[in-house]
């Protein structure tokens, strides 16, 4: 088995184990001991680089999925690190940060906090804007958010951009006086 | 050749702002001590398309901090509302400069959890593309580094000679820039007839311009006064900051996915990545030039070993109605910038339920860049940027 799940295993209670092929397994550990697990795999277990942090929101299962995906360059091995937090209706689920490992995460809990709404609470500069300067709307990144709706809410229509059924607009563009010779023409799809 | 200067801090701190307690420099601009600049988002000395906010005293930069969003697309958003096969198109617009990886890892991704089988021609096809297009990035990359010093004859040079790779390119998918030759369970097409000799006879001229570039470069005296000492990344902190790729390689950490983790048949190459501790901007361009040495010569291996014929793609789902069971994966290649990955969630439908690029330049452009511009002279900027080969829009995605 691959390095570190066995600690994870026993001294931290993960579970749901899935060894995605030699060398990448994805394992669940609790939120309360993530950032221990993390710490333990970094300086015990090897694997000092961090790739990164993303989320995946389970709307339906009301679970927002924190992955971290750590890296053991010494063994070649990777663990993909979830951590299910309680999804809340208007964002704002929490989690500790590890900016104090890597100095790069502030960057991902940055864009974690702007994208899906998780915070993470004392990670320097959280609440700056990253990717969405002047963004006032819900985080864009969570399922429940309507993106057409906020296209229609906050842009104006450009005039031209509307559309046409074909067939109709036929009718009316070259048979403005008798629509009736256009259902005998040949070239009448519909015909 | 000359030693590397160490990268030093100006010991006089008086002229510097003080630091807060977060570490951050205090800036008054209303002393005219310290002017604030924006180099970017339209700027030649910018990687694409992001920009610096740099605080400088006298020329010299106190504060850097990247801007992004200028190229927001939400390309992660997007791929969750298509079908696999209608992720393509919008995926390879992750990175222009290189789209082939963004192909390789995103159908890799979707055979994984697919269960699909590559059938092995398609294997040797999609590596034969992604050195490919390795060479047109290392082409323009290892003269553009002078480029930023004004030596842009190089440049010229090496963009007449890409220009000659991307026609092969056409030649074998039809497109220049964007391939999408590799697709969910192989490649789109065989070699065309003839191809070999007329790749193998553009890789001559690669021969021809090393020597060249090594005049006019590596042996001037402005570009490695300029080169040697300049963002000197320590060995320390290639894993601390998540460093990858040639910048990893320069600081004397040999990283390279093709030989940590063997993907496609690049365990039947045979090939070493250089590697140098000097950690500058000079052992990256290095770096760079030996790469772009080894992809001639890798291309050269592939042309050789591949087999004639042979199948090209596996037996697929209809495309239209392919649903992939839930699960989960981290597919990853080797970029030109170095790890290039893709975090790809599935979850029983026909399309996926989360996508997640990582691309080297999210940090390497961010918390390393932010670091390594400190203390250098604001000349030196577009520099150092290059150096790290950022590229923004693996930041936004």
């Amino acid at each position: 088995m691959q390095k570190g799940i066995n600690n994870l295993i026993e001294k931290f209670g993960a579970s749901d184990l899935e060894v995605r092929r030699p060398g990448l397994s994805f394992i669940t550990v609790e939120n309360t001991k993530a950032v221990a697990a993390i710490t333990h795999l970094k300086d015990i277990d090897g694997y000092t680089i961090l790739s990164l942090i993303t989320a995946v929101d389970w709307i339906e299962d009301g679970i927002m999925q924190l992955t971290y995906l750590l890296n053991n360059p010494e063994e070649i091995a990777e663990i993909g690190l979830r951590v299910m937090l309680e999804r809340k209706e208007e964002a704002g689920e929490s989690m500790e940060t590890i900016h104090h490992l890597w100095p790069n995460a502030k960057k991902w809990q940055q864009e974690l906090k702007e994208m899906f709404g998780i915070d993470f609470p004392t990670s320097p500069g959280l609440n700056d804007p990253f990717i969405l300067e002047g963004w006032d709307a819900a985080p864009p990144y969570r399922r429940d958010f309507d993106t057409n709706k906020y296209a229609e809410e906050t842009f104006f229509p450009r005039p031209g951009r509307e559309t046409h059924d074909p067939a109709e607009h036929m009718k009316k563009n070259m048979y403005p006086n008798n629509p009736s010779d256009y259902t005998n023409k040949k070239y009448n799809p519909n015909r | 050749m000359a030693k590397s200067k160490l990268f030093t801090m100006n010991e006089d701190r008086s002229l510097y702002p003080e630091l807060d307690v977060n570490g951050k420099p205090i800036v008054d601009l209303t002393s005219h001590k310290y002017v604030k600049i924006w180099q970017g988002p339209q700027h030649p000395g910018v990687t694409g398309n992001m920009s610096l906010e740099l605080t400088i005293s006298g020329d010299e930069i106190v504060e850097s901090k990247t801007h992004v969003g200028y190229l927001h697309r939400a390309f992660e958003k997007l791929l969750e509302r298509r079908l696999f096969v209608q992720c393509m198109p919008t995926s390879i617009r992750l990175c222009v400069a290189e789209p082939d990886t963004n192909e390789y890892v995103i159908s890799n991704a979707i055979e994984e959890l697919g269960n699909i089988e590559v059938p092995e021609m398609a294997q040797w096809l999609r590596m034969l593309s992604l050195e490919m297009a390795r060479l047109q990035v290392l082409l323009r990359q290892v003269p553009g580094q002078a480029g930023t010093f004004a030596l842009g004859l190089g440049y010229q040079w090496g963009s007449y000679i890409r220009d000659l790779i991307l026609d092969s390119f056409e030649e074998l998918t039809g497109g220049r820039v964007y391939h999408m030759y590799i697709i969910p369970g192989g490649v789109r097409g065989l070699l065309p007839d003839g191809f070999k000799a007329r790749l193998l006879e553009k890789l001559k001229l690669i021969d021809e311009f090393i020597p060249k570039i090594d005049k006019l470069i590596f042996n001037n005296v402005v570009f490695e006064s300029r080169a040697r000492g300049l963002a000197y990344i320590p060995k320390e902190w290639v894993d601390e900051y998540g460093i990858y790729g040639p910048a990893s390689r320069g600081s004397g950490v040999s990283r390279d996915v093709r030989k940590t983790n063997p993907y496609l048949k690049y365990d039947q190459l045979d090939f070493e990545p250089f590697v140098t501790t000097e950690g500058d901007v000079y052992a990256r361009t290095e770096v760079r030039r030996a790469d772009l040495i080894m992809t001639v010569d890798l291309i050269r291996q592939i042309l050789d070993k591949m087999p004639e014929k042979g199948d090209i793609k596996a037996e697929t789902p209809n495309v239209l109605h392919w649903k992939i069971p839930k699960g989960e994966t981290y597919s990853k290649c080797e970029s030109s910038r170095g790890e290039y990955g893709m975090y790809f969630v599935t979850d029983g439908s026909a399309m996926p339920r989360r996508v997640n690029l990582k691309g080297p330049s999210y940090t390497h452009a961010n918390a390393l860049l932010d670091k390594l511009l400190i203390n250098a002279n604001i000349a030196d900027t577009a520099a150092i940027m290059v150096s790290l080969a950022t590229c923004p829009p693996e930041i936004e995605r």
